[in-house]
């Protein structure tokens, strides 16, 4: 699929001597949700930064639609909208003045039946005329929201959307970014929720230290780092794992009642063949259950291996 | 050129001073008409003539000058200070806008908003002040080119200042002590032959004495020299801020 944003041998190294970002190559697809995750410090923040104009490139080059963020800065920024981490918003506008401003900010000409339709999309147009300082945490980032969509982009950046939102809120964002992607427009969001990250995005990006350690689709990744996991509530506690079970990837619980099967979600696991040996070996189960990993677990021994 | 964003900008700027009219506005026309009332109708009556002009007419120029300096600065480099104590400068940053029309923007409303200003207190000097203004033009150039230099000047600060104290040193600490001894209130021929020299090294006597020729035809200065320097002036504060964008000195790292 062809690429709206393509990052080419990107690397930026802050005065202080600090390497932000280190040769990082990257394309987002057209019309994708692409999760960009890493820890605090990782360079997210930087590379959305760049890309969006707000801080200097280094070395390298970056495409947005075909056109290089720094000689072709007009018509590559204004496909772009950026929905900050902070809350930052002039708390004495009123939302119709904040949105329209933003709109005439990049260029556009005035149109009140998109920032009217924008307005109720979000649920805002009922606050229109409030200053934004007399509205909740969770409205001013909607706000932010309606300000970044103001000008019709193309691609929208999240940097931490549902930062601080509660959690019924949090699915009304989903949902909207959801909608978003379904008209057309590419969304690329940071997170430090896994979980919004898995229950949104098509493919994930992992940056650790300045460098891109995984770019996957989603579904992939967690096939293919995902394991899973079979734990057996035993009738009678075992003393120890029987040697006819060593090849087998077993863990025996401290009090010996539960024996948990390890195995890779990718590869066929061998679970008929260890129930047949439990059963030749006269060891009775109550219950079991099976257990996948999670993106977050998977995220962690990425990032953790790479430490 | 993106107009639609210099509009932006500009009316937001604007909007920002019909909020705060009372210390946008009023506040100034207030301070500055104390010193026409004291100095312009109470003591003023019994001051000398100085040029030829009674003393209370004398002062116009040089007082209207003082607020034009202090709130060009002020609004200029409040309107660039905000967005960068806000955060809300990311989205200037990030939209399809040059440094060019980003100073077209935030300066022209500072200037804006000054020209209003100096001609309010004009009008009301005029209540307590009989006087006449003799190159009405001129006088008008000399309010906008004040104005425009003077917010660009402002803009600089407002990038430069990383808190509200640095914000205000420079209008506070050198522009109105430059003001007050720029001869806003004495011509500098009044001054001991020294002190005339000294004083020729304050640039604001430059723009009092060609802004008072403008309304009555004397100055202490070469009109053509206080032209030249406003000129100089802003040319340099354009340099500045050329400069501030090409490198990203404090707006972009």
């Amino acid at each position: 699929m062809q690429a709206i944003i393509s990052v080419n041998k990107l690397t930026k190294t802050y005065p202080s001597g600090l390497r932000a970002l280190n040769n990082i190559n990257l394309d987002i697809r057209r019309g994708e949700i692409f999760a960009l995750l890493g820890p605090n410090g990782a360079g997210k923040t930087t590379l959305i930064s760049i890309i969006c104009g707000i801080v200097n490139p280094g070395e390298g080059q970056v495409l947005v639609d075909g056109h290089d963020i720094v000689k072709d800065y007009r018509s590559a920024r204004a496909k772009i909208g950026l929905v900050p981490q902070e809350l930052s918003i002039s708390m004495f506008e009123s939302v119709w003045a904040t949105v329209k401003f933003s709109r005439g900010l990049f260029g556009k000409s005035p149109d009140d039946a998109w920032l009217e339709k924008i307005l109720k999309d979000l649920s805002l147009w009922d606050k229109k005329d409030s200053r934004i300082m007399a509205l909740s945490g969770g409205m001013k980032r909607r706000v932010l929201i309606a300000k970044a969509l103001a000008h019709q982009p193309q691609i929208l950046f999240l940097d931490e959307p549902t930062a601080g939102v509660d959690v019924e809120l949090r699915r009304d964002m989903w949902d909207m970014i959801r909608n978003l992607r379904n008209s057309g427009v590419t969304i690329i969001l940071t997170t430090h929720y896994i979980e919004e990250a898995e229950e949104m995005a098509d493919r994930i990006g992992v940056i650790n230290k300045g460098e891109i350690i995984l770019v996957e689709e989603k579904t992939t990744l967690m096939q293919k780092l995902g394991k899973k996991q079979l734990t057996l509530q035993l009738q009678q506690p075992l003393p120890q794992i029987p040697v006819e079970l060593n090849h087998y990837q077993l863990e025996l619980s401290n009090d010996g009642n539960q024996l948990i099967y390890t195995f890779d979600s990718q590869e066929d696991a061998d679970i008929a063949g260890l129930l047949r040996h439990l059963g030749n070996l006269g060891i009775e189960f109550k219950d079991l259950q099976t257990s996948q990993s999670s993106l977050e677990d998977i995220f962690v021994n990425l990032v953790g291996g790479h430490a | 050129m993106n107009i639609h964003a210099i509009k932006a900008i500009y009316l937001f700027e604007l909007a920002r001073t019909w909020r705060t009219l009372m210390q946008s506005i009023a506040s100034p026309v207030l301070s500055t008409s104390l010193y026409f009332i004291v100095f312009g109708s109470a003591i003023g009556s019994r001051m000398v003539e100085i040029d030829g002009i009674s003393y209370g007419a004398f002062i116009i120029p040089g007082l209207i000058m003082l607020s034009l300096l202090t709130e060009s600065i002020s609004n200029a480099s409040f309107g660039i200070y905000m967005p960068k104590f806000t955060g809300t400068i990311y989205e200037i940053l990030s939209a399809p806008i040059s440094a060019l029309e980003i100073v077209i923007g935030f300066v022209g409303a500072a200037a804006t908003k000054s020209i209003i200003l100096g001609l309010i207190i004009l009008a009301t000097a005029r209540l307590f002040v009989d006087f006449s203004i003799l190159h009405p033009f001129w006088m008008l150039g000399f309010l906008v080119l004040t104005s425009v230099t003077f917010s660009l000047f402002g803009f600089i600060i407002g990038i430069w200042a990383d808190g509200f104290e640095k914000l205000q040193i420079i209008p506070m600490m050198i522009v109105t002590p430059l003001t007050f001894l720029g001869g806003s209130f004495y011509s500098i021929h009044m001054l001991p032959p020294l002190w005339q020299t000294i004083t020729l090294f304050n640039p604001v006597v430059y723009l009092i004495s060609g802004f008072r020729w403008s309304f009555y035809g004397v100055a202490d200065v070469n009109v053509g020299i206080s032209l030249a320097m406003i000129l100089l002036f802003m040319l340099l504060c354009l340099f500045m801020i050329w400069l501030i964008f090409k490198t990203g000195y404090k707006v972009k790292t």
